[in-house]
């Protein structure tokens, strides 16, 4: 039996949305308010979905143990309370949602091996979130 | 093809133990989860279903009749019951949340006619679910 194990996390960071593609005016055009050059930040949400087949020994899709050791250890140290635009993974790529959202999927992707990675969504407010799946279609 | 989600609260206690390890597997793999006195959760069920919109009624599903299955099948079986020694599903099978989620959708495929089931989420706490969407 294959189940979906959603587990959700908090961190808080800055971040400042500014392209070195754009024009000064440009990156004001695009990017509004989340151009000041001195950041503001957000209360992200994470949500991380493994899926797996249930083991028929302990019931699970995998330990949620190991899920927490893993996303503590190399995403919420990683982000919590950092300005992002200071990580070297967003020293060129800007620090949207979006971004996050990729970064944060290929962390678990690469590292993380109890069960497989299925999807990443983060919110980055109550009103807006973000969901990447390594590009498959999400299934809701 | 619309999909409609209901939603439903039961109470229940559950441990987590499995008879074939030892007491200090038991201890190391599950944790707290393994105190033979239980422990409990306020749990919310989200049943998913999907279907075609009925031309008349302009429904996919009779709401009630859903509402009706799900407290009969679920609610009544697991709300206020310690899993492990009152239900019967759990008897062989650690009541994890994924367990949890396999479980109710057991009970509750087969009794749906006009819509089919399409996924089961089940909520431990609001930070842990699981989805079931029946698959083998």
């Amino acid at each position: 039996m294959k189940a979906y194990l959603t587990r959700r996390y908090w961190f808080s960071a800055s971040h400042r949305l500014h392209s070195e593609d754009f024009s000064a005016a440009e990156n004001q055009a695009v990017y509004g308010k989340c151009n000041n050059p001195h950041g503001h930040g957000h209360n992200y949400a994470l949500e991380v979905t493994v899926g797996g087949q249930v083991d028929q020994q302990t019931g699970m899709v995998c330990n949620l143990v190991d899920l927490d050791r893993f996303v503590q250890e190399k995403i919420l140290e990683r982000f919590d309370h950092q300005n992002l635009n200071t990580l070297t993974e967003f020293k060129i790529v800007v620090p949207t949602t979006e971004n996050l959202c990729v970064e944060v999927y290929g962390i678990l992707q690469q590292g993380f091996h109890h069960a497989q990675v299925e999807k990443v969504r983060v919110e980055e407010t109550m009103l807006n979130s973000f969901e990447y799946a390594g590009g498959k279609e999400i299934r809701f | 093809m619309v999909y409609l989600t209901r939603k439903a609260e039961f109470s229940a206690s559950h441990y987590y133990h499995n008879p074939e390890f030892t007491p200090e597997e038991n201890q190391r793999i599950f944790g707290k989860c393994n105190n033979p006195n239980g422990h409990g959760h306020n749990y919310t069920l989200e049943v998913t279903v999907k279907g075609q919109v009925d031309q008349r009624s302009g429904f996919v599903v009779d709401l009630k009749q859903l509402k009706d299955i799900m407290n009969r099948e679920v609610i009544d079986a697991m709300d206020h019951r310690f899993l492990n020694k009152e239900v019967a599903d759990f008897k062989d099978a650690i009541p994890t949340t994924e367990n949890l989620a396999i479980s109710i959708w057991r009970r509750l495929a087969p009794k749906l006619k006009l819509a089919e089931l399409h996924r089961v989420r089940v909520y431990e706490t609001p930070d842990l679910f699981v989805d079931y969407y029946g698959e083998a």
